[in-house]
């Protein structure tokens, strides 16, 4: 959801980070973000070009590193990936887990010049 | 040159909630961000808790709407300080409004302030507001399949409201299930049957909240 503002979220890290650093162009910008965040990647690279054109981001490319829903099952005491799809623990079909990770959205590090 | 971040994208939504929290801190008043499908039943609930807790404290409502200020009238004739927050369009409410909105509130006079979200379970889960408490509403006829199609709202709620629990008749509604899957995904959260109409667990939700705010502002 709410694609657009975040993208303009990203485009004012990216240009915070470049000109504290006297960076004159961003080259590409790693994002992290988890299966469980409700954000679509695809959207995002596709607003970053259109807000980001007359900016020091401009042309930057967005590298998205998706990081999927880990769960500790408090039942059978395992490890395991979710799909937002199917809550259940994929191994003993349980439901008292806790999220370790997969909602995650962060800027992780930029390449810049 | 590679430049390591780790910035929060949503850093802008934290930070204004955490000034909200510490305003709202000094002053002691507790804020409740009571969230729910359009026609769950939050202006009902809302009414319900006012006359509950104004027996005790002071109580005022934000009332957010994307357009219009019906459920403002409704709670302004029940005497209850009320400021209406119309989101023009937006989806969810965010930090900032409600920033910008307790300056038309004598917060020193205020104990409990309800904020009553847009309808949609989707989107004001991912907005945090410097609430004290995060109420979910899902009312009986919107079906039991909820927690399961929108976990998120589901797994950052404090407290979960079964609404309407006196039409359950009508509606093949299996409330364990729905209880199972969502203290799955949120093993702290609090499920209580409410409704308007009958007394389900309406004792112990107030109970549970006026505990609540019994431990914030020691009175």
């Amino acid at each position: 959801m709410h694609e657009l503002a975040i993208t303009e979220g990203i485009i004012k890290i990216a240009k915070e980070v470049a000109e504290k650093n006297n960076a004159n162009k961003v080259l590409s910008i790693k994002i992290k973000c988890g299966d469980f965040s409700g954000v679509i990647p695809s959207l995002i690279q596709e607003y970053f070009d259109i807000v980001s054109r007359g900016t020091i981001a401009e042309g930057a490319k967005l590298i998205i590193d998706r990081v999927p829903i880990k769960i500790s099952c408090s039942e059978c005491n395992n490890e395991s990936e979710i799909k937002r799809s199917d809550i259940r623990c994929p191994i003993c079909g349980g439901y008292q887990y806790k999220i370790i990770s997969g909602k995650e959205f962060y800027v992780e590090a930029l390449e810049v010049e | 040159m590679e430049i390591k971040v780790v910035k929060q994208i949503m850093e802008w939504n934290e930070d204004c909630s955490n000034e909200v929290k510490r305003e709202l801190d000094e002053k002691k008043v507790f804020m409740i961000n009571i969230m729910g499908s359009p026609g769950a039943g939050k202006t009902s609930v809302i009414v319900e808790l006012i006359k509950e807790l104004s027996k005790d404290y002071k109580v005022a409502v934000i009332e957010g709407d994307i357009t219009g200020q019906i459920d403002a009238e409704k709670i302004s004739e029940m005497g209850i300080p009320v400021v209406q927050l119309n989101t023009d369009g937006a989806c969810h409410i965010e930090a900032m409004s409600i920033k910008n909105i307790l300056a038309y509130f004598n917060l020193n006079d205020i104990d409990v302030l309800l904020i009553e979200n847009i309808g949609n379970l989707v989107c004001p889960a991912e907005f945090n507001l410097g609430e004290d408490l995060k109420v979910a509403i899902l009312s009986i006829p919107e079906g039991d399949d909820k927690v399961q199609k929108y976990p998120l709202m589901f797994s950052v709620a404090n407290i979960l409201l079964v609404n309407k629990y006196d039409m359950k008749e009508f509606f093949e509604f299996d409330y364990d299930k729905v209880s199972m899957y969502a203290k799955g995904l949120n093993p702290n959260l609090e499920i209580y049957r409410f409704s308007s109409k009958k007394e389900y667990d309406n004792k112990e939700l107030f109970a549970s909240l006026r505990r609540k705010i019994k431990d914030k502002l020691n009175k």
